[in-house]
């Protein structure tokens, strides 16, 4: 049996040590907001917090998180970075299709927690392995702005 | 007496310009250490060579060239394993890793970050598992996978032999303190080097074969090929 304390609850879960993280996640803790884009670490879209560093839980072994505490986007909110990133996504519009938003607000909690006030260049660093098919990174640039200078 | 008087002025001009001139030409800096002359240095170090006379080392000999061409050959053998893509990608010139077997620049704009490890949600452990993860372009792993830091690069790639060897020495280069001893302990034993022979198109020499050339290099003088 496998421990995970998962956005702040205690679940004990009957998974194969090597089965993904993201699979735990959305089949058997029934939390969908994380999702599955490429299953191989090359978009972003299942992005989640692992001790607070991200993780990509496509190919993260369950195994790996046994003990271990997982925030999703589920529970992101609790987190004041996190609180200030969705507000900033619902103040510019940033989702189109919305598919890959929830790895990408996922990152942007990481790099605004490391760098509160992060240069343009900091957002390419951090936040170029988040992949989006409808185009909108530039809304994301301009969220992550607009969180980092929210009181 | 206008005249008289810029007449004057000019020459009391003139005058001070010689002379300023003169001095200058005839002047000896401040700093003119009179340094040996090469045959002075000769005679000097002669004369301390008797006093202290130096072990006689055989370098011309046969057997020496022999030695020390066998350990530069050595090298030579294992440098193909250090420029290898499973040994190079992570010793890149640049500040991102390389990837794949035509050591193209990382995907998703990873960077090497202070301490080699990564930046924000972009860290190396944040795709790389602890154990391989299997299929097709997938990323392999390791617990320790990381680049060397940002303060000491280590970097393999671009150098030709003699580099590479000389930086191998260099403890600066490598943060060894003992070259000999560390040198051999780290190709033998550290974690991610033998890492490197566990997946993807592995290096050209066995391990095995890679250790016992860095031995050879090491043991004959580990000399620096030409």
């Amino acid at each position: 049996m496998i421990k995970l304390t998962v956005n702040n609850k205690s679940y004990e879960v009957d998974a194969p040590p090597d089965m993904p993280l993201l699979w735990v996640i959305r089949d058997k803790l029934r939390l969908t907001g994380t999702k599955y884009g490429c299953g191989a670490a090359q978009c972003g879209a299942c992005t989640v917090h692992l001790n607070g560093d991200a993780v990509r839980s496509c190919i993260t072994p369950v195994a790996r998180a046994d003990g271990h505490e997982i925030i999703t986007i589920e529970g992101i909110s609790e987190d004041v970075t996190g609180k200030r990133l969705q507000n900033a996504w619902i103040e510019e519009d940033v989702p189109q299709c919305g598919y890959c938003q929830s790895g990408q607000i996922m990152a942007a909690a990481v790099l605004l927690r490391a760098k509160a006030r992060p240069t343009d260049n900091d957002i390419d660093l951090g936040m170029a392995g988040n992949i989006c098919r409808c185009g909108t990174y530039q809304r994301i640039r301009k969220a992550i702005h607009r969180a980092a200078e929210m009181k | 007496m206008q005249n008289i008087n810029n007449h004057f002025g000019i020459k009391k001009v003139l005058y001070l310009i010689l002379t300023l001139g003169f001095l200058t030409a005839v002047s000896q800096p401040f700093n003119n250490s009179r340094k040996n002359t090469p045959d002075e240095i000769k005679t000097l170090v002669a004369a301390k060579s008797e006093i202290n006379p130096p072990r006689v080392i055989s370098g011309e000999t046969e057997e020496n060239k022999k030695r020390e061409k066998e350990s530069a050959q050595a090298f030579i053998k294992a440098y193909r394993v250090f420029m290898h893509p499973r040994c190079m990608n992570c010793h890149p010139v640049g500040d991102a890793p390389l990837q794949g077997d035509d050591s193209h620049i990382h995907a998703q704009n990873v960077t090497r970050g202070p301490d080699g490890k990564g930046l924000y949600a972009m860290k190396c452990s944040n795709c790389h598992q602890p154990q391989h993860v299997p299929g097709e372009n997938m990323p392999p792993g390791h617990a320790l996978w990381h680049l060397p830091p940002a303060n000491r690069k280590m970097v393999f790639e671009g150098k030709s032999p003699a580099q590479l060897a000389a930086h191998f020495k260099d403890n600066n280069f490598t943060g060894f303190k003992d070259f000999k001893k560390e040198m051999l302990h780290h190709v033998e034993h550290e974690p991610l080097v033998l890492n490197s022979w566990t997946y993807g198109t592995p290096p050209p020499l066995s391990h095995e074969e890679f250790v016992a050339a860095v031995k050879e290099w090491i043991d004959k003088g580990a000399v620096i090929p030409k």
